[in-house]
């Protein structure tokens, strides 16, 4: 069936039309809300107050969502939303990194407040149509699509029965559809949001935003992957959003001053061209440039994060993947960004599953991906990882999630805890090859042991206590994840700021609050847990602040300024701060410095842990980790580094670890490590303006300005 | 042992060791170092021909990546 025919067997539900507003130094000052219970299309305009104190992006989405839901709303009720939002930065095409959008939901994972941001297309696309944000709420009876036209001021909610619902395939369809031709100037001003078959029967959906790459002539996508937002995008029985814009002109944004944002546009432009090369190689490997590194520095999970390096980590090495991607290509996901990171394979021939034989783009491996489906299963086969990195996007799975699930159970089936009985004759070992892809494959069906693993670790860890009586507190021990989601791919035993930076983080262990391993542990420049407090104080806001503005992290510190050494604060990039600071001025006319900077993090910040508590969650206890993140559970985890963990014993507890067990020696290293992460949640709390059970004071909101009746409500009951 | 301490750690130091053979030792192979010998700044283009002194203090800083 052609395009044509398809868009044929569409049903017009309700059509929308509005006055296309013009942008002003950043915003329109309007969202847009969408219910899909009785098909509500309506604008909304954006109060001065929410402006001021959530600024957008993350800061909207939070907003938006608390005032759309009730304390127990769960993730599968109606009046839960997906609010994306891009922020005021988002949009410009002079500075690296400007297209990022941020997605909001209460999570099916983790029954919290989850937060993902996306490059694509889509959140500058949405600007140029005259919403600072987009709300989706209610259910639709049938498979709907929305598309909102920039171009004509209209918005529909269509019934889509006939298009496809595998990303790589229904982002294509919908681009061609609503293209004004096929030729590239127009499929450019297409960006779609889609899921897949798998999203339908896991908890780990995504989310899917394309955009049309001109070069290779096809639709490339990029994914919100945390925490499954494209689970409650299905269940809403959302098949796509479509926007369409008009074009992109050099201002759409109208900012407030162009020239020092083209300044510092040209003056990054120059770093990667002259540095990049020989810092992370961005350009040319993405994000993959850090397995190796990754497995040199014992930081690379390995067999459901045991241990931190493996003997065939070098068939994952960047230079495979340097000669998998196509190089010389504009691999930026969104324009005018060139950090050029978004890798791509082409023409790679998949070997099973639905789609077997086809030659199709994979977009990624990016780092996460590549250690995740990879080496955290014990898999050192680069074409099973970019066939597993295909499916999951297709499938619109996380591939992070997916990673971590499926190395716990195989964990579970190589410890004995689970068996061929309960696998479906499936040997789970680490490293099978076959079994992996028959996992995913089955989470797309919706059936057999891969509906069990899509249940993520938690969901795993009660299924197989219940219903295998598998042992719960190993599980607990060795189930890789905090509030419900999994760990992302660092191993983490050997840092204690960066346990903090993953078991602290509001939504659950994703290294995006904070990245401390090298500054913790390698450099030893945080040694007291004050110095790691203010750590876990300063990167975790900082790092809020790109979801605020719609903007991309990789840009700050994945290369370097050449005198970045001489500065006083090289971890930081003072001068890429400062070129965000110089960017945010420009665009919105305001004049913030970089106190001002992380205190509109903080609101932020701090607004979202108070959601948290609303919900009943967000207190002390619910930054526990599980040991594993902490140190070694098992014998052979000891025994692979036992003369790093005896000399710390002798070093550090004041015990002699001569003529002890391994056993013991794990008791004695376990009680230590619980200890110092709880001293460290002391810290860290102390250090934010928190309870001693990490409950923002009244007093810090005051200072904050974010005493608003309905956090004080909530927060009142917890001083 | 003739030593040097390498980030606060105790290395063994031998007689003409450079930079580049100390990252290689200590397996620090990320790229974006940051490499101070008694509190002196080492450039890149230094590292095959400066020689590490007997009982230096030397820090390599690691900048962040990554996320």
């Amino acid at each position: 069936m052609n395009v044509a025919e398809m868009k044929a067997k569409h049903i017009l539900l309700k059509e929308f039309d509005f006055k296309v507003k013009e942008l002003y130094r950043g915003y329109s000052d309007k969202t847009l809300y969408i219910n899909l219970d009785d098909n509500t299309i309506k604008e909304k305009e954006v109060p001065q107050s929410m402006k001021e104190k959530f600024i957008g992006g993350k800061g909207y989405g939070l907003k938006m969502l608390w005032d759309a839901t009730k304390p127990e709303t769960k993730w599968d009720d109606p009046e839960n939303e997906i609010v994306i939002s891009p922020g005021p930065i988002a949009g410009i095409t002079q500075y690296a990194g400007a297209g990022k959008s941020l997605v909001v939901a209460i999570s099916p994972m983790t029954d919290i407040v989850i937060d993902s941001n996306v490059g694509g297309y889509f959140g500058p696309f949405l600007k140029f149509a005259g919403f600072d944000a987009l709300e989706l709420q209610g259910k639709a009876k049938n498979d709907v699509i929305i598309v909102i036209d920039g171009t004509k001021g209209k918005i529909t909610i269509e019934e889509a029965p006939a298009e496809a619902m595998d990303s790589h395939i229904l982002a294509e369809q919908l681009t061609e559809m609503y293209s004004d031709s096929d030729a590239p100037r127009d499929m450019k001003n297409i960006s779609v949001i889609s899921a897949g078959m798998a999203a339908e029967h896991t908890m780990i959906g995504m989310l899917n935003f394309s955009w049309y790459d001109i070069k290779r002539k096809n639709v490339r996508l990029k994914q919100a992957g945390r925490g499954g937002i494209g689970t409650i995008l299905r269940n809403k029985k959302i098949k796509a959003v479509v926007v369409k814009a008009a074009g992109v002109t050099a201002d759409p944004n109208h900012v407030a001053d162009m020239e020092p944002i083209k300044e510092r546009g040209a003056r990054f432009a120059k770093e990667m061209k002259e540095l990049d090369p020989h810092q992370c190689r961005m350009k040319q490997e993405g994000t993959a440039h850090l397995v190796n590194i990754m497995n040199d520095y014992n930081l690379l999970p390995t067999n459901n994060f045991q241990y931190g390096s493996h003997k065939d980590a070098d068939n994952l090495h960047s230079r495979v993947w340097n000669s998998y991607f196509t190089q010389g290509m504009n691999d930026g996901c969104w324009i005018g960004c060139t950090m050029n990171c978004a890798k791509a394979v082409d023409n790679f021939e998949l070997k099973s599953g639905p789609y077997k034989g086809d030659k199709v783009i994979v977009d990624g491996p990016e780092y996460e991906t590549a250690a995740g489906v990879g080496s955290n299963m014990g898999i050192f086969d680069p074409e099973t990882v970019i066939e597993l990195n295909f499916y999951c996007d297709t499938y619109g799975i996380d591939t992070i999630s997916f990673g971590t699930m499926t190395a716990f159970a195989m964990e579970c089936f190589e410890k004995g805890l689970i068996t061929t009985a309960h696998t479906g004759g499936m040997d789970l070992s680490f490293g099978n090859i076959e079994s992996s892809l028959e996992l995913i494959h089955q989470m797309a069906r919706g059936e057999g042991f891969g509906k069990i693993v899509g249940l993520g670790v938690r969901g795993m860890k009660k299924y197989f206590a219940e219903n295998f009586g598998a042992d719960p507190k190993f599980m607990q021990d060795i189930g890789m994840e905090n509030k419900g989601l999994e760990y992302s791919q660092y191993v983490s035993k050997e840092s204690l700021a960066q346990q903090g930076g993953y078991a602290m983080t509001n939504k659950g262990p994703q290294h995006d609050e904070a990245w401390l391993i090298f500054m913790d542990m390698v450099n030893n420049h945080i040694p007291t847990f004050e110095d790691k407090a203010e750590a876990l104080h300063y990167f975790p806001m900082f790092r809020t602040w790109f979801g605020l503005m719609g903007l991309c992290k990789l840009p700050w510190n994945d290369v370097e300024p050449e005198n970045n050494a001489q500065t006083d604060e090289p971890a930081k990039v003072p001068e890429h701060v400062d070129n965000y600071i110089t960017i945010y001025n420009a665009v919105t006319g305001q004049n913030i410095d970089k106190h001002e900077m992380i205190r509109q993090s903080e609101r932020v910040y701090n607004y979202q842990r108070t959601f948290n508590i609303r919900r009943g969650y967000g207190l002390r206890k619910h930054d526990a980790q599980p040991y594993r993140a902490a140190g070694p559970v098992t014998v052979p985890e000891y025994e692979s580094l036992a003369e790093q963990y005896d000399k710390q014993m002798k070093e550090n507890i004041g015990i002699d670890p001569e003529g002890k067990t391994t056993e013991e020696k794990i008791a004695i290293t376990r009680r230590y490590r619980e200890d110092r992460y709880e001293q460290l949640l002391d810290a860290v709390y102390k250090r934010r303006g928190w309870t001693d059970n990490g409950v923002p004071t009244l007093a810090h909101m005051k200072d904050l300005g974010m005493d608003l009746p309905e956090v004080v409500e909530v927060l009142s009951k917890h001083q | 042992m003739s030593k040097i301490t390498v980030n606060d750690n105790v290395v063994e130091w031998n007689d003409g060791l450079t930079i580049t053979e100390l990252l290689k030792i200590m397996k620090y192979t990320f790229p974006m170092l940051i490499v101070k010998v008694n509190g002196e700044l080492i450039r890149k283009d230094q590292y095959g021909t400066y020689l590490v002194p007997e009982n230096s203090d030397v820090k390599v800083v690691h900048l962040m990546s990554g996320g």
